[in-house]
């Protein structure tokens, strides 16, 4: 189980919303918020989304220093692990995060997200089952459940995400 | 906006067309604000020649969102209690968006008045790219 900090902001509330294509003002605007019925601010359904960035050891963030598996000069900046160095570069099938896909999300809300709020996000495992897939071969589902509690220890929000691993890119049909 | 029991029966059904012709820069915004840099979604190159993809497609989340969007606007701001979604089809640039809720179940849960929904989006070819659920509280 990991732990880690999230710092709930009003601006990163804001920039969450304009990316999902939220208009709606509660979501950045404080005089309008005060006269709905949340009272003020509040986060956009998926925001936990975000906590992301606070997770210090969330594998798709670049790590100033170390290589990023996105392109560069090349396909990837990863180097390749074949032994002749250079022309292995590209088309290394052996990376599986590049078939690692979400497939599917829920949330349990148990009070909303407001900016000021200091959650506090545990992560664990939780099933995991294969499955003979039409579109991707054989899928490796797995299961991770977050908890973000506030300072006094409550339950926010609880999130179940399943994963799948594919054996080959998913086509679409 | 507030749904009221009274006003609402199961097979009532709610949409809203929450993205048109999907950008890469909108692609982009949810990479820097979820913090899901997966190249996957943003990097051409790396889509095409590592992943093997016909090129970048959205963060099922983006989706997930932009779904969001259609049942916090219908069922009010802070009212829901549960949201799922599986992500049945990927989004490409150029994709329109519309998200639909149905009315499954209206129940009382502890005094509250409870509607269950059923969620589909689709794409401009009426492709489901998301099928889920939600339960939000609303008024008598």
């Amino acid at each position: 189980m990991a732990e880690f900090k999230f710092p709930v902001d009003a601006s990163q509330i804001m920039l969450f919303a304009r990316s999902v294509g939220d208009n709606n003002p509660i979501y950045h605007d404080a005089e309008h918020a005060k006269g709905t019925e949340p009272g003020g601010i509040v986060a956009p359904p998926t925001f936990v989304q975000a906590s992301s960035q606070y997770d210090p050891k969330f594998a798709l963030r670049p790590v100033i220093g170390k290589p990023w598996f996105g392109s560069g000069k090349e396909a990837t900046g990863l180097k390749p692990k074949a032994k002749k160095a250079d022309d292995g570069a590209k088309k290394d099938s052996g990376d599986s995060s590049a078939r690692m896909l979400h497939a599917e999300q829920q949330y349990v809300y148990h009070k909303p997200i407001r900016p000021g709020d200091d959650l506090t996000v545990t992560t664990k495992r939780g099933n995991s089952w294969e499955k003979e897939g039409r579109r991707g071969g054989t899928m490796a589902f797995s299961e991770v459940i977050t908890e973000y509690r506030d300072s006094s220890g409550e339950l926010v929000v609880t999130a179940t995400s399943v994963g799948v691993t594919t054996g080959k890119a998913v086509t679409q049909d | 906006m507030v749904l009221k029991a009274s006003e609402l029966k199961v097979g009532d059904t709610h949409q809203q067309q929450v993205a048109e012709n999907l950008s890469r820069t909108q692609i982009v915004q949810y990479a820097g604000a979820s913090g899901d840099y997966m190249p996957l979604h943003t990097d051409e190159m790396y889509a095409r020649e590592i992943a093997g993809y016909p090129g970048v497609f959205a963060h099922g989340m983006l989706s997930m969102g932009a779904t969001g969007v259609m049942l916090t606007n219908w069922v009010g701001d802070g009212r829901l209690t549960k949201y799922s979604a599986r992500f049945t089809r990927q989004v490409w640039p150029g994709d329109d968006l519309t998200a639909k809720a149905t009315v499954t179940e209206i129940h009382e849960d502890d005094g509250q008045q409870v509607v269950e929904l059923d969620i589909v989006t689709v794409n401009q070819d009426d492709q489901p790219v998301i099928a889920g659920k939600a339960t939000a509280r609303i008024d008598a």
